[in-house]
Parts: structure tokens; sequence; C-alpha cells
């Protein structure tokens, strides 16, 4: 009888954020849906309202099935016979409730039968999911891999894939190869064009998929022969009705283990392009890794957030000397900072799914109409805000999942270490989290455009400007001054021009513009409702600490002592 | 073939989690304290008429339930589901009736409804117990009935196969529509509401609650008529009212007794005949048994 969503306050916090309104207008066109469908909104109050008539849904299948079913999921995992997958009997069950909720293909649009969701929605519905079970979170969340087929794809493929997304059917997107992981520009994977049969057939073989037994996929695969890089790939639709692709086998994972993770073998794959030849993975995978991205750090969310209260919960109840063990100072220290991880994590998340929300549905419009002047203008602003937000948020808030989850062992002690808690299926569960859509080095690789040429920064002082109630002040300017040393920092780094000097230290610059956001976003939260203050001070202390060491490693390097580090 | 399926459902105070005042000092139920439910009995039976209408296409689910203005919520909660519609049964003079004037009511709205083929209900409500309504509902109509159903089979000629869970086993019995059939807690649990007809429903509203709402959706009813939820009062299924309420129900309450359990510390037993027989003798004389 849980409540994923009912439970965490927070998430409604999120969810009336003002700029919600400007988000619902650009994705509701001015509620023009509501004459033709049902289930569409009114008005503004009506939408917001749906959203969350929705969530309690999702929050109350996470916490009735998902969550009870994990503990079993992560036991049985998914077997393969004859080339296809067969899903744990608990992952089946959360498959069917998701299903018959209706809960599949909820950014979609509602001629294809999904639900008009904004972003924000959307990836809370990810979050609440995380937390019950990380691993399930993925088959659930490779819905959003019709959101590529949606910007991407024709009209025709429009028709007779998304609707069979919103009715349940599942996704994957095939990218990786085995000598083609972080570098995708090395697939191999063969298209050949039969002007016979005026088709596409795949061959080769693909590596860690996921969920790569799905009912439709999309893959990247070398069109142009001869070609060596990027620009001679394009993307694919493999409908799994046509046949050709067989699984050979599922990787035995330390974490996610409900979620198969396949070696895909393509024997003439009969598929047809989508989009354009020769833009797979300049431009559409491009897409498809950003909006993976997001799905990513809902999922560390939803982990950061089941670590904080699974380590709370024992915390209150085992005593030793006589007292509860949250009552020690080492153990409420740890605990405080868990969750302001977790709430600025959370704050991070929406931001950048905000961001998402605004540019994306502006982008949707333009197919539809020329954008005035100011759209464009917006457009241009929020698409580069949440290009920059979206690998410093997955870079940062996976890692704090995964410290997030350590920390729950630690005070679990040893029982922590033992099978019989929870927090040692998230410590698994998290380590991929900044591994996979991008190792957290590229996230920082991604981010470190956004250092030097100052979209973080900007974007920082902006937050600064920004009205604050008197008694948060001091907090503000601590803020400042930490904003203050991140330009300094910037400064020392890019001044000698140095590009290996640069690329050591991006991740120290990429951090210290973390910690500042994350304390403004906590900022603004403490700003509006007074329970995020607490996650707001002790953010920030850990944040201007932090900041500090980095501060004081920075300037006792020398570009020379680059040299001791190299192998 | 299509089925016209009536469910009965009852909002019912949540007993299931109840803290200090889930009780008034006069031992009555403190319903103010207690959230108000779907019955689950009745979410089983709900979902075993959602089963028949997925199996046998153009069958209608209809909710009937008995209650307060906001028992109202049953019938969206039913939508929400799947169900095709509802109707409410509400007026001060069905209040305070037992079990054979809440089966008088019922069987006399669905007379009023007329055309069914199957009634299904959940065995028992959670804050009786009694078990009694859907049997005299049956027994008020004339109708055949399956009690303890867990599992329906399928409607083939005229007649329904359901499998029964019984104490030390189950059983399945055919029998001829139109029928009653409560169904066990046992049987699947029911689906989640779905997120497309939660939007559909979600202003939907009986005339009552139409004149209480706030004036911002009035509008949709006209042009969205599904939104309009009836609400029946005695005269609308031509009862009588000496029959309802509190007049109609021959059981009387003589006494309640608050019992408080004070559960102090665990004691471990083991499985010796001599431990278990102090054990007898213990549970015997604080009264706990026997």
């Amino acid at each position: 009888m849980a409540n994923f969503y009912l439970d965490n306050p927070s998430l409604k916090h999120h969810l009336q954020h003002p700029m919600m309104k400007r988000i619902v207008e650009l994705k509701e066109r001015n509620y023009a849906d509501k004459d033709k469908f049902d289930y569409a909104p009114v008005d503004f109050e009506d939408a917001m309202d749906s959203y969350d008539k929705v969530l309690e849904i999702v929050g109350e299948i996470c916490g009735d099935i998902i969550a009870p079913n994990a503990e079993g999921v992560d036991h049985d995992g998914p077997t393969v016979t004859n080339g296809r997958v067969t899903y744990a009997p608990g992952t089946q069950q959360n498959l069917e409730a998701v299903r018959k909720a209706g809960l599949m293909g909820i950014a979609m649009p509602r001629r294809y039968d999904g639900l008009n969701f904004p972003i924000v929605p959307y990836i809370m519905a990810a979050d609440l999911v995380a937390r019950a079970d990380a691993g399930f979170e993925n088959l659930w969340g490779l819905q959003d891999c019709a959101e590529t087929l949606y910007e991407f794809g024709n009209e025709d493929q429009h028709k007779r894939y998304i609707p069979r997304v919103c009715a349940g059917e599942t996704m994957s997107m095939d990218l990786t190869e085995p000598d083609a992981g972080s570098d995708l520009q090395a697939v191999m994977l063969k298209a050949t064009y039969s002007e016979k049969d005026g088709c596409w057939y795949l061959n080769g073989v693909k590596r860690f998929i996921t969920n790569g037994d799905a009912d439709i996929h999309l893959v990247l695969a070398r069109s142009e022969e001869g070609t060596k890089d990027a620009r001679g790939l394009s993307m694919f639709v493999y409908d799994k009705r046509n046949g050709g692709v067989n699984v050979r086998r599922i990787e035995n994972k330390m974490g996610i283990k409900g979620s198969p993770t396949c070696e895909l073998v393509y024997r003439n794959a009969k598929a047809e392009l989508c989009g354009d030849r020769k833009l797979g993975l300049i431009k559409y995978v491009m897409g498809l890794m950003n909006g993976a991205r997001l799905g990513i750090m809902a999922q560390a969310v939803g982990i950061s957030e089941a670590a904080c209260r699974e380590g709370l919960a024992y915390a209150r109840e085992r005593k030793q000397f006589g007292k509860a063990i949250i009552e020690f100072p080492a153990v409420y220290e740890m605990l405080a900072l868990m969750r302001a991880k977790a709430d600025a994590s959370r704050s991070m998340l929406y931001e950048t799914a905000r961001f998402v929300d605004m540019y994306k549905a502006l982008d949707d419009i333009s197919k539809e109409r020329k954008l005035t002047p100011e759209e464009r203008t917006e457009m241009k602003y929020y698409g580069k805000l949440a290009d920059a937000f979206t690998p410093m948020g997955k870079g940062i808030t996976t890692e704090y999942a995964n410290q997030n989850a350590y920390d729950a062992i630690q005070i679990h002690g040893g029982s922590g270490f033992m099978k019989d808690y929870a927090c040692e299926r998230l410590y698994r569960d998290a380590r991929i989290t900044n591994i996979y859509e991008g190792t957290t080095q590229l996230q920082v690789v991604a981010a470190i455009r956004h250092v030097t040429t100052g979209t973080y920064l900007n974007r920082i002082r902006e937050y600064e400007t920004m009205t604050y109630k008197p008694e948060l002040e001091y907090l503000r300017k601590k803020l400042v001054n930490m904003t203050n040393k991140y330009e300094k920092l910037v400064a020392k780094i890019t001044e000698p021009k140095d590009n290996e000097y640069l690329d050591f230290h991006a991740r120290r610059l990429v951090e210290t513009a973390t910690h500042c956001v994350f304390g403004y976003l906590l900022l603004q939260d403490a700003n509006a409702d007074d329970s995020f203050r607490r996650s707001a001070e002790v953010y920030i202390n850990y944040g201007q600490a932090e900041v500090n060491k980095i501060e004081s490693y920075i300037n006792d390097f020398s570009i020379e002592d680059l040299g001791f580090y190299k192998a | 073939m299509s089925l016209r399926i009536i469910v009965l459902a009852k909002q019912v105070p949540d007993t299931r989690n109840v803290g200090k005042d889930a009780m008034k000092a006069d031992g009555t139920v403190n319903r103010a304290a207690l959230p108000a439910i779907f019955n689950p009995e009745d979410l089983n039976a709900l979902e075993q008429a959602l089963r028949l209408k997925d199996a046998n296409p153009g069958t209608t689910v209809t909710l009937l339930t008995m209650g307060p203005g906001r028992a109202a919520e049953i019938i969206r909660e039913g939508l929400y589901r799947g169900a095709d519609g509802g109707f409410l049964l509400t007026d001060r003079a069905f209040a305070g009736a037992d079990t054979l004037a809440t089966s008088y009511a019922l069987s006399m709205a669905i007379r009023k409804i007329k055309e069914y083929d199957i009634i299904l209900c959940g065995r028992q409500a959670i804050d009786g117990d009694t078990a009694q309504v859907g049997p005299q509902v049956a027994e008020k109509l004339g109708l055949n009935q399956i009690t303890y159903a867990e599992e329906i089979f399928g409607v083939e000629n005229g007649k329904i196969t359901v499998k029964r869970r019984l104490e030390r086993g189950v059983e399945t019995v055919e029998a001829k529509l139109p029928i009653v059939i409560t169904v066990n807690g046992s049987a699947p649990d029911c689906r989640p509401r779905n997120a497309k007809l939660v939007q559909k429903y979600k202003h939907a509203k009986t005339v009552t609650e139409k004149q209480e709402a706030s004036a911002d959706y009035l509008e949709l009813f006209s042009t969205r008529p599904y939104l309009n939820l009836t609400d029946w009062n005695v005269a609308d299924v031509n009862a009588d009212v000496v029959q309802c309420g509190l007049s109609g129900s021959p059981t009387k309450v003589k006494r309640i007794e608050n019992v408080i359990f004070q559960a102090k510390e665990s004691k471990t037993l083991q499985p010796t005949d001599g431990e278990m027989d102090e054990l007898m003798k213990e549970l015997i004389a604080n009264h706990t048994i026997g």
C-alpha cells in the first residue's frame, strides 16, 4: 500500500515549478486537442491536475508492484532460449501493470495514442520507477526511443510504430559493438540496400544492447561502403516481426540484472532507414543519447532516493551502545549529506528536463509553422542550456547515486554486506549509471566546452541575480564566493592554452561549476519551500569545502607536474 | 457473446491500517479517521468483470453502489479501470441499513437497471465482514448464485463456468445466466487505473456533486455527456421507504465491546505439549479465546 509519488512531497514541488505554465502552453498548443480527444486537458490547471493524477498511478504501481518485485527480479533475471529473451516473472508482471495503466508512450502526441505529456512529468515517472527498481526503469525508459523516431522518422513511420509503443511494445537502441563502445564512429554493422527488394538488410553483431530482444529497434549501421568514420553511419528501424535478429547470449551483470543486456546477431535483417543517410551518428544518435542521458539521470536520482530511505530507516531502527545509531554524529552527517546529494540531483534533473521541454516543444512547433524571432531566441537559449546541463547532470548525479548507495551500505555495517538488505542491490545497480550512455569521463568531455565558453558561468550569474528571502542571503553569499573562485580557476587553467592541461583538470572545473549550480538550485527550492532548507545548508557547506579543495589542488599544481602522471 | 455485467461495490473505511482513533468512545467506527476506500474484494469482483469484458467484445460493465454523496468516487474508480458507467444510490432514507435493507435497496436498483446477465460483487466488505449482501440480492431477485468465486473460466451458451475457493480445496461449477457471483479475495488483484481513462473521467460528477462543485468545468457536462453520473434516491428505484435504511433493518446492535489488545513482550514457546497446554490455559484464562 505504498505510493512512491505521494510519500515524497518534493516531487509535487518540482512539478509545480513556475516554468511549467509556459512549457504546458507550448506542448498543448493552447489546448487545441481538447475537442478531439476525450482525455486532453482544457486548460493549464486541468493539464497539471492530469499529470498529478497519472503520477499517482505510477507511484502506486511502483510502491505496490515494482518495488516488491525488485528482489525477485534481481535474483531470477531474464533467460535466453533459441535466440529469444524471456523476462523474469516479476518483470513480466511489472510490464503488464504499466501497459494496463497506459504508461507507455507518455510523451508521444495524442494522434499516435500517446498522453502528450511534457518531459518533466515523464521523467518524474522515470524517477519513481527507478526508485522502485532501477533495472526495470531501463525497459520502461526505452520508450524514449519513440521520441527519436518521432523527431527524425517520417509520418508513415510515426503511424506504423508509435501507436505500437503506446500500446506497450518495447524498444531498444542498438548502438554499441564489440569494437565500438565509447567510440561509436567505429560501428561496423553493415547495411546494404537491395534494389530488387526495395529495402535495406543488416548484417553483423551488436553487443551490450539493453533489452536487445525488443519489439522495435533503432539501429546504428554503416550504410556507406568503404567509409570508416561517423559520416558513413545511418540510423535504421528494425521490426522484430520481420525477423533476422537473434540474441546470441545475455550478459551476466553485476547489477540491473532484470534488464537483459544482449549480444545480437543480424543475418539479413530487413530494416528501413530512419531519417536521412549519413546523419545516423552525427545527428540522430546524438539526439537519442541526450534523451537517454536524461533518463539515466532520472535512474540515478531514483537510486539516490532509495539509498537515502534505506539508510535512514536502518539508522533509526538499529541500536548500538544503548541508542539508535542515527544519534551518532558520524552517522547523521552521512545521512544529511546523502539527502542533500539526492535533493540536489533531483533539482538538477528537473531543471534540465525543463530546458529540454522548452526547446523540444518549440522545435516541434517549428515543424508546423515558422517560429517568431522571439521564439527562435527562446529555443536557442534553452537548447544550449539543455546541451550544457545534460552532461553535467548525468555526470555528477550518477556519481552521487554511487556515493549514496555506498554510504547506505556503510550505515548498515556488516548487515549491509549481506544479501538480506536492499542496499546491496542498490549499490550494484548504481554502478552502471556512471558508465553507460557515456562514462562520467565522457560527460566531462561534453561539458568542458560549456566551461570554456561560459555557458555555465552565465547561467550561474543568472541564478545569482534572482531574488531570495533575506534569511537565505548568507547562503547566496557563499555561492557568490564559490562562483568567483570558479571563474578564477577557469581563467588559470585556460590561460596557458594547453589542451592536455585543460583536459587534466577538466573534471575539477566541471565539478566546481556543478557545486555552484546545485547550490543555487537548492537555494531556489529552499526559497520556495522551507523543507529544502536543510539540504541547501548541507549541500552548500559541502560544495564550498569541495571547491576549496579543488582550488588548493589546482593552485599548487604546475603544468610540468603532468609528467608525473603519464603512463 | 456480449454480456451485461453489474458490479456491486461499496465504499468502506480502510480498516486494514487502524490507528488509535479508529473507534469512537461509544464503540462505533470513526469514519472520519479512516480513509474511504473501494472495498478490496469488490475490486477483485471488478477485475473479473473487466476480464469478461476483455474476452467478450461488446460487454458492458456497470457499477452500482449505495452510500453518501462522496461514494460517487467508487463509480469514478471503476471508470478509471475500464467500467462503462455506474449508478449511485444515495438518500437519507437508505442510511443505517443492515444487510437486509441494503440488499433490498440494491435489488430494487437492479430491477430498475433491468437488463443484465451477471451481477458480480465481493464476497464481503471489510467494515462488516458479513458476506450476506451478495446472496441476499440473489434471493430477492430469484437468481442463481455462486459464492467464493476465484476465477471465471468463461461464458458459453448462456452458461458460466466458475472456480470456487473452498476451505479445503477448489470446486469448479457451471450455472445458467443470469446469475449473482461473489468473488473471493484470493482472485487476482484489480488492474491499475488507466492514465487515459483517469484523464477522461476525472471530472465526472453526480447531480449532487455538480451543485457543490466550483463552476470551473461546468460547460464540460454538456459537451462530454459521459461525465454525468446518475444518482438515484428511494423514489427513483421505486423502493418502499419502510424497507430501506434503519426502519428496514431488523439487525439491532445490542452491545459493543471495546477490546483493546495490550501486547507487552513477545514470548517464545517450545513446541512441546506441556508449553502448548500452558498457553491454552493462559489464553482461556484471559478470555482471548473461549
